[in-house]
């Protein structure tokens, strides 16, 4: 965190002033294991086992916080008798497609208490949705959904229920024992031991432990199971919804919540509203009906008011609801259009253009060669940033024209290179990985023709809709018909160039009525009969009372320790969600160091939930109601339910649906690993994406490959960041006050392997994975160690990811090591732990690099058309 | 790597154990000045101004004629060669005239600079006198009659003047934080005022008529013993730093500088009237003086480049209590 | 009081001992004298203060190379370098063997080996220490160095001639004379942290401490920030780390003092600092006095060498 986010990192030197103890667990010895209390060294790519050893810890020696875990989350819930779990099927659940490679989760299901209520439609999915929901990413809709179970599911209060989900839990980590921990993680039982003491002491009523990660766990095949597994740590433990508790998700950039939020992703849109599919979602009803899962409890039984308000905002008047507000014009999306799969399509000639907005996938995105050899099969390429990036100069400079797989003269790809506008010459808000968005005013004018996104999106828009003035083709229909009438403001007015104001934006987005122009205060204010509109529900309050919340300063020593008035958290300006686990089940802090959000019977006319924060949950809903047998949406919500989002309202330690790979967080090999996984038979996550061509290979792994293959990749390497720059390098290697802080491309070996490979301390070395090879100055450090796993040693290679062709400083790109497969729920890719070899000099270049992969690949048996099993385990068949 | 430990290099004939001591990656603490040579040999040409004002205005008062050109043609020469060596170190050599808003005691270099600005002109005008008188007869009347007749008292007076131009160097070096100096305060005036003697000295030998030259000569074997004896003197009070004058290219100068200036002082002794001999112990006098400012010069980069120098010395110091 | 006493009393001090600065160079009623308290415990190493200085003060490049020293290239402080920040990895083993013969080095600290952590990387972010006794100061004979009314010693670009007289003396190897980049308007001329002088007389705080986000870099009056540094380092001494020591906040020290001040988790000439520097100017009367004494055998050598003998 210290290297990635240190301005964000003085909150954690001012707890540690405070008596906070710091535990890092990180594969390398970083700036910020150095000023933590303890720094644990693991193998990359391991951390679902270090967790799950932790989660048995707690379960086996009764350390979970019991009252809190009884009432809020659902271990007490009882599983289907048709579940089998992972410790019985040697890696797999029960419902396995062998041939999909998905899961039917009917087996995983509650059993319900109402066996007459209806299953949802969600309730009911085939190992055919799963692979509908993999190829759409439906993961991260599902996140934001929460489970969309009934009601009422049977529940065991004593947690005794063998099938109960405390139990099942206790049974399935059984196996993640300190020994295990040891042989797969390479952390000692001493220190292992030391982390389970510090987190469970620190946990309870009266104190609280925070989780914090970054892309460091999201960036695997098991990524999503991954922060599960944190999950289920804390909401064991209870600090879920409590102040100094919880998961905190820094993210890797300083707007990137925003860009899920208002997303940029293909899957999405704003306010996570599932993108419709043409198929299912032939009308605005049923895509509504498909968002809001009839029978269940919680806030998106109102997901008719936000869609409408979304399409309002798009259409304005044009859309009303004898046109299903415009519904039909809003595309749709037919399966997979994720980043890797629209590169893979490009170098396959299916994708004609491209614009790239800050994004510099040549250098930043993995399997660099993929990327730019994608780049060169387009017909145009608009790329805007603030200097000449790679992703621009790919047909002039990069290691395919010293390979001449792309050719300057051959290469037809039009690129247009357009000035961007820096964040301080340009009005707007951030929002950070706190959901706070905070306004920032513009500090000075772009230079030239740099422009921000808003005005290139605006008059491109604008343009686009006056070429097709008068067109007749229905197809033009959904561009001419947009409400596209934003103010405009600046220097170019008078020209027609002026820049759209981003306020009103912003208001757009927050909503508002459609007669009279007031803002909404709050998505509940949204209505699904177009009088009002809105670009993004979970926005709606951040220009409550026309009043530009986001650009609140109030410094923090003039207010609570909360902070509410700086910028404004979604939704509601609330600032922990969940926060209704902050009291006990009777309404009452759990203790009076903790107190938090309670409820107060003397507020209001019956009591209310008041607090340091805005509560999440109804103001004035007490603890003790318990809802009506046949409520649904809001009103099933419970006095003790505090996970409003869930079906159930309660925190999900057993996930019945919504994850492609599992109920349950299981360890499962990097697909690059030379270690077998030494808990279960199926070695790598049986449910991944993987894209299998010739131009993406990936490095052999034990149970699936020979180990003479295996070990032509014996090392185990990763990639993180340096403070000194920015993620691919275009906003910091153009600079030369940062480019002279870390001039040059490095690789980082421990002492010990710089003996065995023969490499010097400043001398040259290069990795080698079966995609490429990547040179760089050698760094010699103790701060990687050696690791022992299984029983044997493992080195590991950190690379920083920084570097390119262009700037004041060049070096090698690391994404070129690395190739392409994801994690099933949100197709994000596995790029933080691959194998790979070193070697000591700089690498080979042009045709010479091709032919040392090519020879890699010989011996390590990828270079055919032979892939290796991805099913590595019969338990799947056999149950079947 | 990191702040390991070091071994120093043992003193020259010392039982002193190997030093050991941490730093930063063996950088240098304190920085070696940013001087050329030039400073070197605006040291050497003004201690040979400063002895040939002296030998000057000696060799006026009791009649040496010869001795009195040659001496009064050295200390020009001598002053306007250190200026321009002066200004040419200079990162602004074209703002040299900014050493003359203040006089600051604490600065020797801002002392220096007043001493020269009082002693430059005296002996200026001494040496210009002495070009008058040069000149057929006739011319000298009015102005230039006056610079012939004011020479001899401006002589005087920058004979006076002379002793801490010969002397100040020594504090401008010392004045420092480069080891080598530093501790070599308490001495070096006492080498510098020797070489500058010596360097002067052994000008008038080569100057002057033989005849003529015998305080020259005294003067020059008197600075080469002072200098000789100071400099041992020097080695011994100096610390762990004396060793940088026995190393590298400092070490080469002083070997040079000894050899040089014992050579050229036995020369002068045994020499007799011998002019050859003259001619070329007072050259290796002077080769001697530059080589012991080169010496000096360098042995002090020397100590600044190894943090050895400041940090072994200081980390006694605080090991004992200050 | 008499005019001898007052003159005592302004010159007493004035080259070596504890002393207020800025009164001692003649300021009637200055302001609080400012400085930095820099408490590496929580250094992060990001050097943010680096590029802030850099940014706020138009320091150029001071180069592009990488140096290996763990994560330092820039080296050091000098003219293009005004806030370097040093990378310290100390190993789990090795570093500190004992070899059984007498040396010099450090009392070992009063920590036990086992109870170290087994691996540290310290960081620092080191800067002109503004002494109380400046011996760049002292020694520049231009006058561009100047003390200014808030304690700190700063350059002034148009009056400096670049003699480098001051790099000589500083017993920190902070000041340098910039050598490029060739087209910076500033080259020739000795440069350093003007503590963000122009900002103090705007009331701000200098850059760097600014953009510090862990609060290591801390500015304010130098008497409160000594007292923080005191509660710190008993703090951290509570808690076991017996290592920490401060740096530069004694005035009875060989500079008297410095306006900025350190909190170090090693000796100091781990960092790269002296460990127990001492302004030159304090040797400076003792120098004079030999001096004069040399040109008195000098002149009286000389006098000696015409008595002896008529032509």
């Amino acid at each position: 965190m210290a290297e990635a986010h240190p301005v964000g990192f003085q909150w954690v030197v001012e707890a540690q002033k405070r008596g906070a103890r710091v535990i890092h667990v990180d594969p390398r010895f970083t700036r910020t294991s150095a000023v933590a209390d303890k720094h644990v060294p693991i193998r990359v790519g391991s951390d679902i086992a270090f967790l799950g050893g932790v989660i048995n810890h707690v379960l086996s020696n009764g350390l979970d916080f019991r009252e809190y875990v009884v009432n809020y989350t659902n271990a007490a819930t009882i599983v289907s008798e048709d579940y089998r779990d992972t410790d019985d099927l040697d890696g797999l659940f029960s419902g396995f497609d062998a041939e999909k490679r998905v899961y039917d989760p009917t087996s995983w299901q509650y059993e319900s208490e109402d066996t007459h209520v209806e299953l949802s439609q969600a309730q009911a999915e085939s190992s055919a949705e799963h692979a509908k929901h993999r190829a759409t990413a439906a993961g991260l809709q599902h996140e934001a959904h929460g489970i969309q179970v009934a009601s009422h599911p049977a529940r065991d209060e004593t947690l005794q229920h063998p099938r109960c989900v405390y139990q099942v839990l206790k049974r399935h980590f059984a196996r993640y024992t300190p020994e295990v921990v040891e042989q797969i993680c390479g952390i000692s039982q001493a220190d292992f031991a030391e982390v389970c003491r510090a987190w469970t002491e620190n946990s309870g009523r009266e104190r609280t432990t925070a989780l914090v990660y970054s892309v460091g766990w999201t960036q695997h095949s098991v990524g999503v199971q991954y922060i599960r597994t944190g999950a289920i740590l804390q909401l064991l433990l209870g600090n879920m919804g409590r102040p100094g508790g919880g998961i905190m998700a820094l993210r890797g950039h300083a707007s990137i919540q925003g860009s899920t939020d208002i997303p940029t992703l293909f899957n999405i849109l704003p306010g996570y509203l599932p993108m419709p599919n043409p198929e299912e979602h032939p009308t605005l009803d049923d895509w509504v009906d498909s968002v809001r899962k009839p029978g269940s409890k919680g806030f998106w039984s109102k997901a008719d008011a936000y869609a409408v308000n979304l399409l309002k905002a798009y259409w304005g008047d044009r859309a009303q609801p004898d046109n299903d507000f415009c519904f039909d014009y809003l595309p749709k999306i037919t399966g997979d259009h994720g980043t890797y799969r629209t590169v893979l399509d490009m170098i396959d000639g299916k994708v004609k253009g491209y614009f790239l907005l800050g994004q510099n996938p040549a250098v930043g995105s993995a399997h660099g060669r993929a990327q730019r050899l994608g780049m060169a099969q387009l017909d145009w390429l608009v790329v805007r940033d603030l200097f000449e990036i790679e992703s621009a100069t790919f047909w002039k400079n990069s290691p395919e024209i010293e390979t001449g797989e792309i050719v300057p003269e051959e290469c037809a790809t039009e690129v247009f290179l357009l000035p961007a506008a820096s964040h301080v010459e340009k009005e707007g808000t951030f929002t950070q990985t706190q959901r706070m968005l905070q306004w920032r005013e513009k500090a000075v004018d772009p230079p030239g023709d740099a422009r921000s996104e808003l005005w290139f999106f605006y008059h491109l828009g604008r343009m686009l809709r006056e070429r097709l003035q008068g067109s007749t083709d229905e197809r033009d229909r959904p561009l001419l018909d947009l409400a596209w009438d934003y103010p405009v403001h600046g220097d170019g007015v008078a020209a027609g160039w002026g820049e759209p104001s981003a306020e009103a934006v912003l208001r757009e987005i927050n909503g508002f009525e459609t007669a009279t122009g007031r803002p909404l205060s709050s998505f509940t204010e949204m209505k699904a009969d177009g009088s009002t509109l809105g670009g993004c529900w979970i926005y709606t309050g951040v220009y409550a009372d026309g009043v530009n919340q986001a650009a609140r300063k109030k410094s923090r020593h003039e207010q609570s320790f909360v902070a509410p008035e700086w910028g404004w958290a979604w939704p509601m300006n609330r600032r922990i969600l969940y926060n209704r686990a902050s009291a006990d089940p009777d309404g009452k802090p759990w203790s009076a160091r903790k107190a938090y959000v309670w409820w107060d019977p003397e507020l209001g006319e019956n009591g209310e939930w008041t607090g340091a924060d805005v509560p999440d949950f109804e103001k004035t809903k007490p603890p003790s109601y318990r809802s009506p047998e046949d409520a649904d949406g809001v009103a099933a919500l419970d006095g003790i339910d505090p996970f409003i989002m869930q079906g159930d309202g309660k925190g999900a330690l057993y996930v019945p649906q919504g994850l492609i790979d599992g109920p349950l967080p299981t360890h499962y090999e990097p697909v690059e690993s030379p270690f077998r996984n030494l808990l279960y038979g199926q070695q790598g996550n049986p449910t991944r994406l993987e894209y299998r061509r010739e131009d993406n290979p990936m490095n052999p792994a034990p149970g699936a490959d020979s180990d003479a293959h295996v070990a032509v990749f014996p090392f185990v390497f990763t990639t993180s960041r340096l403070t000194e720059h920015h993620t691919a390098g275009g906003m910091s290697r153009y600079l030369e006050h940062l480019s002279e802080l870390q001039p040059e491309m490095f690789v980082e070996v421990s002492p010990a392997l710089a003996a065995e490979r023969g490499l010097e301390h400043m001398g040259w070395c290069h990795v080698v994975t079966a995609r490429s090879a990547v040179e760089g100055r050698v760094l010699v450090t103790e701060r990687l160690r050696p690791l022992r796993v299984e029983g044997r040693t493992v080195h590991q290679v950190w690379l920083p990811y920084h570097w390119g062709s262009g700037g004041l400083v060049t070096g090698d790109s690391t994404n070129d090591l690395f190739g392409i497969s994801l994690d099933p729920n949100v197709l994000i890719q596995e790029s933080k732990v691959g194998t790979c070899d070193v070697r000591p000099g700089r690498r080979p270049r042009g045709a010479e690099l091709r032919a040392l992969i090519t020879d890699y690949r010989r011996r390590s048996g990828t270079d055919d058309d032979v892939y290796p099993p991805i099913v590595t385990t019969d338990a799947g068949e056999e149950e079947q | 790597m990191s702040g390991a430990r070091h071994r120093g290099s043992p003193a020259r004939d010392s039982i002193v154990p190997e030093a050991e001591f941490a730093s930063y990656y063996g950088r240098p603490i304190v920085k070696a000045a940013p001087w050329e040579h030039d400073i070197a040999y605006y040291l050497f040409t003004g201690g040979l101004a400063a002895g040939s004002a002296v030998l000057g205005t000696g060799a006026d008062l009791t009649g040496r004629p010869g001795l009195r050109q040659a001496a009064r043609v050295g200390s020009l020469a001598g002053l306007l060669a250190s200026v321009f060596f002066l200004v040419r170190d200079l990162g602004r050599p074209s703002r040299f005239l900014n050493m003359l808003r203040v006089m600051k005691v604490t600065s020797p270099m801002s002392v220096g600079t007043w001493l020269l600005s009082l002693h430059g002109p005296l002996a200026g005008l001494a040496s210009a006198g002495e070009a008058v008188g040069l000149l057929p007869s006739r011319w000298q009347r009015g102005p230039l009659g006056l610079a012939r007749r004011a020479a001899r008292p401006a002589g005087i007076a920058a004979a006076v003047t002379a002793p801490p131009v010969a002397a100040y160097t020594a504090v401008l070096l010392s004045d420092t934080a480069t080891p080598a100096w530093h501790s070599a305060h308490r001495e070096l005036p006492f080498v510098f005022c020797g070489s500058a003697a010596a360097a002067s000295g052994g000008w008038g030998m080569i100057g002057a008529p033989v005849a003529e030259a015998g305080p020259a000569r005294a003067f020059a074997v008197g600075g080469a013993v002072l200098e000789l004896a100071a400099e041992r003197r020097m080695e011994q009070s100096m610390g762990l730093a004396a060793e940088t004058l026995h190393q590298g290219k400092a070490g080469r100068w002083m070997k040079a500088s000894k050899a040089l200036t014992v050579l050229g002082a036995a020369g002068t002794l045994l020499g007799g009237r011998s002019r050859v001999l003259s001619v070329a112990s007072g050259a290796a006098l002077m080769a001697g003086s530059l080589c012991t400012r080169l010496g000096v010069f360098e042995a002090g980069l020397a100590s600044a480049h190894d943090p050895k120098y400041t940090v072994v010395p200081q980390r006694e110091r605080v090991d004992r209590g200050r | 009081m008499s005019l001898r006493e007052s003159l005592s009393d302004r010159l007493a001090n004035s080259l070596f001992g504890p002393l207020d600065p800025a009164p001692n160079a003649g300021y009637d009623d200055p302001p609080a004298r400012k400085g930095f308290f820099t408490d590496t415990s929580v250094c992060i190493g990001c050097k943010a203060c680096e590029v802030a200085c850099k940014e706020w003060n138009d320091v150029p490049e001071n180069a592009f190379e990488m140096l290996g020293t763990s994560y330092d290239n820039s080296h050091s402080l000098n003219a293009n370098q005004w806030r370097h920040v040093a990378f310290i990895e100390k190993p789990a083993t090795g570093a500190r063997a004992d070899l059984g013969m007498p040396t010099v080095g450090a009392p070992p600290s009063d920590t036990p080996d086992d109870e170290k952590p087994d691996f540290q990387w310290l960081m620092s972010s080191d800067v002109c220490k503004h002494c109380t006794h400046a011996a760049c100061l002292d020694v520049c004979p231009t006058g561009s160095l100047f003390r200014s009314e808030f304690g700190t010693v700063v350059v002034q670009d148009e009056i400096c001639n670049g003699c480098g007289y001051c790099v000589a003396a500083c017993p920190y190897g902070v000041i340098d004379r910039r050598h490029g980049p060739a087209d910076d308007p500033k080259v020739g001329i000795a440069q350093k942290c003007t503590l963000c002088y122009d900002r103090l007389t705007d009331g701000q705080r200098p850059a760097c401490a600014q953009a510090c986000p862990t609060e290591s870099i801390l500015f304010g009056d130098v008497e409160e920030l000594r007292r923080t540094a005191e509660e710190r380092v008993a703090r951290l001494h509570e808690q076991g780390i017996m290592d920490a020591r401060l740096y530069g906040n004694d005035p009875e020290d060989g500079v008297g003092g410095t306006g900025a001040s350190f909190l170090l988790l090693d000796e100091p000439e781990v960092y790269g600092l002296p460990p127990d520097p001492v302004v030159t100017t304090k040797d400076l009367p003792a120098m004079y006095r030999q001096a004069a004494t040399a040109a008195a055998v000098f002149l009286a050598g000389a006098a000696a060498a015409f008595l002896r003998r008529k032509p």
